[in-house]
């Protein structure tokens, strides 16, 4: 069994694997969206390395790159970006 | 068969004249090399502003202005055609008394601005720094999507019978023809050359050169911004001499974006995002609206403008080669122009009473032989 680590996704408490990224804790936590697009459809992360935005989500409060940013202890995160 | 006009390059200028010669009844045909609204368009900002630095820009850009308000209710939602109006922010009194000489100028061409004053300022435009001098609001001005308002000016081309042909590229003008790259050749009594940067390619004495910008473009979030904001300054910027420059212009997308602009360069000819100058860009942005700090930059991307000498575009007669007419180097106004080029050069072209005097944008005052012309 891998660490895990335990964050907030848009206020409710998931434990995901310590190390990997926002975006891949979202998908482990059965979070398929990371952010809407204008006309509410569903947006998720496609490149996994930093060049199609669509992973942004809201950290702790911050516009962030889900792909790029690893996931910490206690982190909130907001899929409203 | 013989065209009665072929045009050359599908930027918003070529679309708009497509349209305008269509719709007087000429067989047209437009080639475009790439897509249709791509290159310079589609880079470009889109705003649609009254610029005054100089008689002759005033007058075309303010009739092209109105042609832009007429044809408003007729674009499609997608052109996104807005009218947010143009903030011209003072920073202190110099700027503010720049502003009541723009005001003055602008109303010399019909068109109203209203002084604004600090805590009007802050009223309009919450996100703006403290301590501004205030400003000049001109509501008349808007915004546009250049890609999709190109493209639609084509449509409407088609509809009127010209025929708009996308990846055909044109390798040379002959005399009442033009070459294809595939080696085919089109005859046409008039041949207009409106591929914006690409014009010295095919007429090597013809004066546009590149001038390099960069936009960026947040997601969406605060702060607000209603109209596009422009800092006085920019007239500077935009013709003070040929060095680099940066001045502060945001733009509000429907969708909560602001739009950042923009740079100018002449000596970068090569498309890459230069990351020395979005930090300037950025760091202008900032002095005006502090809170794009805490805002998160979603593209940048770059664009050149067709510029010729006198910063003035070229709109007419090409004298060197009978036949063949100009219709470019607007710089970075080419948007907002089109309508108007597209408007002059028709009445030309068709002996039709002109819509403002056409000397200023003459293509003659470059053509080789322009002094023998001056003097005859
Ligand atoms: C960063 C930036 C911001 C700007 N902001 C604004 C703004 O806010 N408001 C405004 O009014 N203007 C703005 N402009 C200026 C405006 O974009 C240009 O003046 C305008 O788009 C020029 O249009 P055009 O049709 O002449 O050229 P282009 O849009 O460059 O079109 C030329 C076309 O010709 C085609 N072509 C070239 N060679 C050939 C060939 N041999 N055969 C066939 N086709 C060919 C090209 O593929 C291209 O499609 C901006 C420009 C830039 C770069
Ligand atoms: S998944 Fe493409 S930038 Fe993150």
């Amino acid at each position: 069994m891998p660490a895990e680590v335990r964050i907030r996704v848009d206020g409710v408490v998931v434990s995901v694997p310590a190390g990997c990224s926002v975006a891949a804790a979202l998908c482990h936590a059965g979070r398929g969206a990371t952010r809407q697009a204008l006309d509410g459809a569903p947006r998720a992360a496609c490149c996994g390395m930093g060049v199609c935005f669509e992973c942004r989500v809201r950290i702790d409060g911050i516009e962030r790159l889900g792909c790029l940013t690893r996931v910490a202890e206690g982190m909130e995160i907001g899929c409203d970006a | 068969m013989t065209h009665d006009a072929i045009i050359v390059g599908g930027g918003i200028v070529g679309c708009a004249i497509a349209e305008r010669l269509a719709r007087a009844g000429l067989a047209v045909c437009l080639l475009e090399r790439d897509v249709l609204g791509g290159a310079a368009t589609a880079a470009s900002m889109g705003h649609l502003v009254v610029l005054d630095d100089d008689t002759a820009e005033l007058s075309l850009s303010a009739y092209s202005c109105a042609r832009w308000r007429e044809l408003a209710p007729q674009l499609p939602a997608t052109a996104e055609y807005r009218r947010t109006g143009t903030l011209w922010i003072a920073r202190d009194a110099a700027e503010m008394d720049e502003a009541a000489r723009k005001r003055e100028r602008l109303a010399s061409a019909g068109v109203d601005g209203e002084l604004v004053s600090p805590a009007q300022l802050a009223l309009l435009e919450p996100a703006l720094a403290p301590g501004l001098a205030g400003g000049l609001r001109v509501v008349a001005d808007a915004v546009v999507y250049p890609p999709v308002a190109a493209a639609w000016l084509a449509r409407r081309a088609v509809a009127a019978g010209a025929q708009v042909r996308c990846g055909v590229e044109v390798r040379a003008i002959g005399d009442g023809d033009v070459l294809l790259a595939d080696g085919g050749r089109l005859r046409a009594r008039h041949v207009i050359v409106a591929n914006g940067c690409a014009v010295p390619e095919l007429l090597a004495g013809v004066p546009v050169r590149k001038r390099k910008g960069h936009l960026l473009i947040t997601t969406r979030a605060q702060p607000a911004v209603n109209h596009q904001l422009v800092e006085l300054g920019y007239m500077q910027s935009a013709h003070g001499g040929d060095g680099e420059s940066v001045a502060f212009n945001v733009q509000p997308r429907p969708t909560g974006q602001l739009l950042l602009g923009s740079t100018r360069q002449f000596d970068d000819l090569g498309c890459g995002v230069a990351p020395r100058l979005l930090r300037r860009l950025v760091a202008r942005a900032q002095e005006f609206l502090p809170a794009l700090e805490r805002m998160t930059a979603l593209r940048a991307w770059t664009g050149f403008r067709p510029t010729t000498p006198d910063h003035r575009p070229l709109i007419g007669a090409w004298p060197a080669r009978p036949g063949v007419w100009l219709a470019c180097g607007h710089e970075g106004l080419g948007v907002t122009t089109a309508l108007g080029t597209a408007d002059l050069l028709a009445a030309q072209l068709l002996d039709l009473p002109l819509p403002f005097d056409a000397r200023p944008y003459a293509p003659a005052r470059f053509a080789p032989d322009a002094e023998l012309a001056h003097a005859g």
